[in-house]
């Protein structure tokens, strides 16, 4: 896909973009109710559910989760599932990070992977919080690069290694 | 309008994959499919079945976006995101890669052979399209490389009957493109999508191009020769386009296709939120400021994103589709009565 932003190895000798972000406590788990026991009641897809999804995604430069980092955050997640829409922001740690797209990707795939088909996915940057959210939207929108991307062995180990759980 | 399109039948073309294009040979008796699993697939008909007649396997080693059919019908071609095109010939039942064209940098987005036969566009997220000339011993050789798109180009069409070029962009916008001097030059550009342009489509008679975008709308560009009538101006000898209708309201999501039937005159969309839809002008609505009517919506004609529309070219409300969900869907379009 996607410019050199993609293409550079995040781990690695570079120096770090942000060397000390801000670290924010991660939510409880999720409460099971009544109804969800019910096993003869049908559970729709809700907004905690896909933030469930995506807090536990490896930030490409630190050892910490997007959870973490407050790059995700569950009143930016917006589900309807009678409509088969998800919609996420996501709020880069620093207005100039140039993995904003690579931290979109892996939000897109992560999502594309574990939701049912039907699901029409958006990954959009919090308004406001990045010098290039117009562009990265974009990308992220383009359903061709991000295939063209995916078929990239070295970009979807990247993506792999965010979305895989911490050793 | 509910019953304006009919589903005649639905086949798993690419079956655990995207089936991202579909296009039909010159007489309209063979259906050439591609996708993210990259093979092609060549469908015909045996009784009311649409059957697989061949499998175009070895060539691409990533997806295929698009098949184009030589005027002839004798030669497929097809572009993939490994960045190569390849030429197929057609011997009887079967297809023999006879040429594989290099030279773009990734991604071919488009291809699209010019009426004569004799020119092969292709372009590619390059940001380039490049025009190659056909001999008769199947060699290809580029004639030109044009660089005025400023990002990734997502289609290249042909005009019906003239050498004339068009391409569509992430740019935003569509480039017009003729020969002058053993060279191709843009001549003009354009401009007012929002957002990526994904497909263009030339009505019959090639005064009207339809192009189709991320921003949920179709535009509608009529040609205006020099000395036109209705006073629009145009620079030396070169055609004006002029956007005279936007459809805008109908679609969204994405609109991935734009398809203009050259028998009856009807346009149909893919679109990105599932759906199918016809467009007709208005019978009686003037020329310079035409207006379309939505004679068909297929909401749900794919459980997933549709990305292609092709009219059968010889049968008369014969339309094809296919989706993200791999598969391909036929489909019988009738006018409304009432319209």
């Amino acid at each position: 896909m996607v410019g050199p932003a993609l293409a550079a190895s995040p781990a690695g000798g570079v120096a770090l973009e942000n060397a000390n972000p801000l670290i924010y406590r991660r939510q409880g788990e999720r409460p099971v109710t009544a109804r969800e026991e019910d096993d003869e009641l049908p559970d729709a897809i809700d907004d905690r559910e896909i933030f469930d999804l995506i807090r536990s995604i490896n930030d490409p430069e630190h050892p910490l989760t997007l959870e973490e980092l407050n790059v995700v955050e569950q009143v930016r997640v917006k589900v309807n599932d009678a409509e088969s829409t998800v919609s996420v922001e996501f709020t880069p740690t620093i207005p100039h990070c140039s993995m904003a797209t690579l931290i979109g990707l892996s939000i897109k795939v992560k999502l594309i992977r574990s939701l049912p088909e039907r699901f029409k996915v958006d990954v959009h940057i919090t308004p406001g919080t990045h010098t290039s959210e117009h562009a990265v939207n974009k990308q992220l929108a383009d359903k061709e690069r991000v295939a063209a991307a995916l078929e990239n062995a070295h970009l979807l180990e990247v993506v792999n290694q965010c979305l895989s759980g911490r050793p | 309008m509910k019953d304006s399109l009919t589903l005649l039948s639905r086949i798993p073309a690419h079956p655990d994959s995207r089936c991202w294009f579909l296009a039909w040979n010159p007489t309209g008796t063979l259906l050439a499919s591609c996708g993210g699993d990259r093979s092609i697939r060549i469908w015909g008909k045996e009784g009311d079945a649409w059957v697989c007649k061949s499998v175009l396997g070895e060539g691409h080693q990533r997806t295929i976006r698009k098949v184009a059919w030589s005027p002839c019908g004798n030669y497929l071609a097809s572009a993939s995101f490994d960045a190569t095109t390849c030429i197929w010939k057609k011997n009887q039942e079967d297809f023999e890669c006879v040429a594989t064209l290099e030279g773009h940098e990734n991604e071919v987005k488009s291809v699209a052979w010019a009426p004569s036969g004799n020119l092969l566009a292709t372009c590619s997220r390059d940001k380039s399209v490049w025009v190659w000339e056909v001999d008769e011993e199947d060699e290809y050789e580029c004639m030109s490389v044009l660089n005025s798109h400023t990002q990734d180009v997502k289609h290249v069409v042909w005009h019906p009957n003239q050498e004339l070029l068009a391409s569509a962009s992430y740019d935003d916008t569509v480039k017009l493109y003729r020969e002058e001097e053993d060279d191709w030059v843009c001549f003009t550009t354009l401009e007012g999508h929002e957002s990526t342009v994904w497909s263009l489509t030339f009505d019959q008679s090639g005064e009207r191009l339809a192009s189709c975008s991320d921003d949920k709308t179709v535009r509608i560009w009529h040609q205006y020769q020099p000395g036109n009538e209705q006073g629009i101006v145009c620079s030396g000898t070169d055609p004006t386009w002029k956007c005279v209708c936007t459809l805008s309201g109908f679609h969204t999501r994405t609109i991935y296709d734009v398809a203009w039937c050259h028998l009856t005159g009807a346009l149909a969309t893919a679109c990105g939120d599932d759906a199918v839809r016809v467009f007709e002008e208005q019978p009686l609505s003037d020329p310079q400021q035409p207006t379309f009517t939505l004679t068909a919506h297929m909401a749900r004609a794919h459980t997933q994103d549709v990305n292609c529309v092709a009219w059968n070219p010889k049968e008369p409300g014969l339309l094809a589709s296919c989706s993200d969900d791999g598969e391909m869907a036929f489909w019988k379009y009738q006018r409304p009565e009432a319209y």
